[in-house]
């Protein structure tokens, strides 16, 4: 069966991910180490042990996000990450920055490493880098590939790889990304934060709900239309005479009809996004995709696209795993 | 056999207040209700001493709750010590206000809707200080906290007919004052 990868952005919600049939889950510490770095949310070291033995007690695995890139002169917060991660019993670590990899091979060789999707990394050679490397065990890759060249990669790969199959959607290279440093300063790759929420406000201007970010309007929703999250990739905005959305509309990623291609594909594990949602977004998307991985299994048919309510803009997009534009 | 079919968001929608009931609250006088929310809430905050540190800089913020289908918003003002809570007829000033129905406002305390599904669908708005609206709504997500119990606890010795109360209020409007079935 294909591993269930599921988000916890509190100890409540691994719980929940756990109770709802997740294979692992995976959450990070309330600092810059992690790309979910939001108010409210992430674990104290105390949290995180618990969470473990909360999880490993009921067969499920923890693994810990310090997929932030360590700030010059400030390494000793990722590193101090990394062996809290260890300490916690933490199944693994996922992780971008190179010369972090390189330090948690050389200083945890125990501690097992995945390259975080915030790594970017596309295409076999890089990958075999970071296996024959750092000895990474699996590779989560960008949601920019196509099904047919993730199955391309995983013929000349030995590493795992974990997809995204379902949540928002970032539309950039990831780990790339400069959007939201462009209009606030702050970044998920150096900070852990994609427009981060002390930099926006919601008004209602007339029957618009205008969203700003770093006090400019990206958005207006009119009555009774979604409302996306805030974020300058989803943008709308006027390009001469027309209005629209220039980089992507605002549509979340569900894989869900795909799964028996991306099993075909050779995929190891299938990641759930939503660090950022509350346990009854857990819940539900994990049971879900449990008992569409479980009929995958047992050669059933894979019920799908019931999750759109949970979806940002209340729409779903397979995104460029069924690239039509090549 | 067939798979087992996939839970939707829309089979959990939200009810509109009762229109009895929210004739009933727009007369209920205001000390009462203030005093005993109040106490709820310092009862809560002193057995789950985690949500405020996952308040963390907002631990000291004025918080408007704004209920759009019921003429009733509850301030949750974190500044004094102890907390205090207030109802009011129209919103008051706050660091953060959410406003949403009133069963939106109670089903997400309870873990029953997303909210940042209930932001998608505009059931929810945020005004204010996002980033402390955040903390708040992720703090009380991690707390698993059931107000119908809370509230029940209080009544002391008539703490289990409190709950059937409740119990049965929630049956018959659809509101869900209690945390699934907790104090049932």
């Amino acid at each position: 069966m294909m591993e269930l990868v599921c988000p916890a952005g509190t100890p409540a919600s691994l719980r929940a991910a756990v109770d709802a049939g997740a294979h692992s889950v995976y959450c990070g510490f309330a600092d810059d180490t992690n790309a979910r770095n939001f108010p409210g949310l992430n674990f104290s070291r105390a949290e995180l042990a618990a969470g473990v033995a909360y999880a490993k007690a009921r067969g499920s695995k923890v693994l810990v996000a310090i997929n932030t890139f360590p700030e010059a002169g400030n390494e000793a917060l990722w590193h101090r990450a990394v062996a809290d991660a260890e300490t916690a019993g933490a199944h693994a670590v996922i992780l971008a920055d190179l010369g972090l990899i390189a330090y948690a091979a050389e200083k945890h060789p125990g501690l097992r490493r995945h390259l975080s999707v915030q790594a970017a990394a596309a295409n076999p050679d890089i990958i075999n880098f970071y296996a024959e490397t750092f000895d990474v065990k699996r590779v989560v890759l960008p949601r920019v590939l196509s099904v047919q060249e993730i199955a391309a990669i995983n013929r000349e790969i030995d590493t795992e790889t974990e997809v995204f199959v379902f949540g928002g959607l970032c539309v950039m290279a990831e780990g790339r990304c400069s959007l939201s440093s462009f209009i606030t300063g702050r970044s998920p790759n150096m900070n852990g934060v994609c427009s981060p929420a002390s930099h926006v406000t919601y008004t209602e201007e007339g029957q618009e709900l205008a969203a700003k970010l770093g006090g400019y309007t990206i958005h207006r929703a009119s009555k009774g239309t979604p409302a996306p999250y805030p974020t300058l990739c989803k943008g709308c905005f006027k390009v001469g005479s027309r209005t629209g959305y220039v980089f992507e509309d605002p549509a979340s990623l569900d894989a869900s009809e795909l799964l028996p291609a991306l099993a075909k594909a050779g995929v190891t594990a299938l990641k759930i996004e939503g660090r950022q949602r509350s346990r009854a977004y857990v819940a539900q998307v994990v049971r879900n995709f449990r008992a569409a991985v479980e009929a995958l299994e047992e050669g059933r048919p894979v019920p799908a696209g019931m999750l759109a309510q949970l979806t940002e803009g209340q729409s779903a997009t397979a995104g460029a795993y069924n690239k039509i534009w090549r | 056999m067939t798979a087992p079919a996939f839970l939707t968001a829309a089979e959990k929608a939200i009810p509109q207040m009762p229109p009895v009931l929210a004739f009933g609250l727009r007369l209920a006088p205001a000390a009462p209700a203030e005093h005993l929310l109040t106490h709820m809430a310092r009862s809560i905050l002193a057995k789950h001493s985690g949500l405020l540190a996952r308040l963390g800089p907002y631990r000291h913020c004025r918080f408007a709750l704004s209920a759009s289908d019921v003429p009733m918003s509850f301030c949750l003002d974190l500044g004094k010590d102890p907390l205090v809570i207030t109802v009011h007829t129209n919103p008051p000033e706050a660091d953060a206000r959410i406003t949403g129905k009133l069963a939106a406002l109670i089903g997400l305390v309870h873990g029953v809707w997303d909210g940042d599904a209930l932001f998608f669908s505009r059931d929810l708005t945020v005004e204010g200080d996002t980033s402390a609206a955040l903390a708040l709504r992720n703090a009380i997500d991690d707390a698993e906290l059931d107000l119908g119990a809370e509230i029940a606890a209080l009544t002391g010795p008539f703490s289990n007919p409190a709950a059937r109360i409740i119990s049965l209020a929630e049956s018959l409007t659809g509101v869900p004052f209690t945390r699934s079935g907790a104090i049932r």
